[in-house]
């Protein structure tokens, strides 16, 4: 197994740290507010020469897409990192990478999308770009944040889609855990050299990337990328896999905590997760079975196996720290709600927005929650969707 | 005309990629002419102005004369007839029909 480090860092630091491992051909940025420090320490890394990337400061975020999507393109191994209002302005961009099937990294940590203007934690930004193609992987703490980075290479590289990784703003891009390292020849072995496809740089075999397509053909290359996604569910299990041998730490489609003969489940990403493992603990301690369901990979979203895991639970309640305007609930619980339909469980899920624009939630507001699906155990009705610590 | 059979989305290269160099010229962009230039060799003073404003770069010089008009990529536009600045001119433009009946 790979020799570990163990290092007191942040959310950040542990992303920027996973970078200067990987060691990429570019990185093209623009800084926001929390994301920020990634890229600035790894400019760090560039000006001290530890790295050989070529370093690309752009005049936006949109400009940062658009020099990856070059870069990578061209065949060069290519990060970045931004937040909320810098991922919608590069939104389009991030379409045409998809599209073009490039393995670009982006770790983005989560903030709200304004309006109201909002730093702070929540899970608009990558919900906004949910239809994009990109690979979502969401990290419960700064450890998963590292994990996740090293991971995303290969994922990207396999599965010839782009990868975007998360951690909560400011909970988890500026708190301080402790965090695994491994070593920086581990890192290389790991994500090795990049496999070259097609790429511009090729003067042997000269490709047009990014042509027109017109009704005859842009169908069947939306196609192809359906299958992408359906295909890179495998891919992540398997680079997981791999990544488990290497360092012990195991990965999956999602995680379960105590959930096996729990009789009420919450799911719920990032950083709240871990919060509500706390929860869990303490009301097993009372004897009260409680369980958790921590989707990891959003993008592909694991519908089957989400469901079958769920499937026995008597009541289910779904966290989410966005809200789609749909009218009715949050896109995880109409994720979880699809997946359930479809397997014909008709069971009454429990949908909390909370947490937008980093308002805190606690182990009572949890626990509140597990209350609610008590009493819905009961036979008690409950409000299909609530707004988790908002005043009234 | 033969009906060109398109690949499905299982044979077509990944991505939106087009394999090869110089893959334009195997766009006949010509068949969207609705009329063509007719080069009147009598009248022509070989200035070469048809072959300097042409935006497809399909007028035909060869040993420094105008020798015709590459009709693969002529869109017919015009522009050269109208800059042809012999009197009565040295192009005459002609519509597609017509001059396909010929």
């Amino acid at each position: 197994m790979a020799k570990t480090n163990i290092a007191a860092i942040t959310g950040n630091e542990a992303m920027a740290e996973a970078m200067r491992q990987i060691n990429p051909d570019v990185v093209a940025a623009y800084p926001i507010t929390p994301a920020t420090e990634i890229v600035q320490i790894f400019a760090s890394c560039v000006a001290d020469g530890l790295v050989d990337t070529e370093f690309v400061p752009v005049e936006s975020e949109h400009s940062a897409m658009s020099a990856c999507i070059g870069a990578s393109a061209a065949g060069g191994r290519t990060m970045t990192s931004t937040s909320s209002q810098g991922l919608a302005l590069m939104a389009e961009m991030l379409y045409i990478a998809a599209g073009l099937r490039l393995p670009i990294v982006l770790a983005d940590v989560n903030r709200a999308l304004s309006s109201p203007i909002n730093i702070h934690c929540d899970h608009s930004d990558t919900m906004m770009v949910r239809d994009s193609g990109w690979i979502q992987i969401f990290s419960e703490n700064a450890q998963e944040a590292y994990d996740n980075m090293v991971q995303a290479v290969k994922i990207a590289e396999t599965a010839s889609l782009p990868v975007i990784v998360t951690t909560d703003g400011f909970i988890i891009s500026h708190g301080m855990e402790r965090v695994e390292l491994i070593d920086d020849k581990e890192v290389k072995d790991f994500v090795g050299q990049k496999k070259l496809g097609h790429y511009l740089l090729n003067l042997e075999k000269p490709i047009t990337v990014g042509a027109l397509d017109l009704q005859d053909y842009y169908f069947e290359h939306r196609r192809q990328l359906a299958e992408a996604m359906k295909e890179s569910k495998a891919i992540i299990l398997d680079i997981a896999k791999e990544f488990k041998a290497k360092t012990g730490r195991s990965y999956g489609l999602f995680e379960v905590y105590n959930l096996e003969d729990a009789e009420c489940a919450i799911l719920a990403m990032g950083s709240t997760a871990g919060t509500t493992k706390v929860v869990v603990d303490a009301l097993r301690a009372k004897g009260i079975k409680a369980g958790l369901l921590k989707p990891r990979v959003f993008r592909p979203f694991p519908k089957e196996e989400i469901a079958n895991a769920i499937k026995n639970i008597k009541a289910v309640a779904v966290l989410d720290r966005s809200d789609s305007l749909n009218g009715h609930e949050g896109p995880l619980c109409a994720e979880v709600k699809a997946a359930l339909f479809d397997k014909g469980i008709n069971k009454g899920v429990l949908n909390y927005i909370y947490g937008l624009g980093g308002r805190e939630i606690g182990l009572e507001d949890i626990g509140s929650v597990y209350k609610d699906l008590g009493e819905l155990i009961n036979g008690k009705k409950k409000d299909k969707i609530t707004y988790l610590g908002v005043r009234e | 005309m033969a009906i060109e059979k398109k690949k499905g989305w299982k044979e077509l290269p990944k991505s939106d990629v087009i394999e090869g160099g110089g893959t334009a010229k195997e766009f006949k962009t010509g068949d969207w002419r609705s009329e063509r230039p007719v080069h009147i060799p009598e009248k022509c003073v070989h200035c070469l102005t048809c072959w300097i404003y042409c935006p497809d770069s399909a007028v035909i010089v060869k040993d420094g004369k105008m020798v015709g008009f590459d009709y693969d990529y002529c869109k017919g536009c015009g522009i050269c007839a109208h800059e042809c600045p012999v009197k009565g001119k040295a192009i005459k433009m002609v519509s597609e029909k017509e001059a396909k009946r010929k």
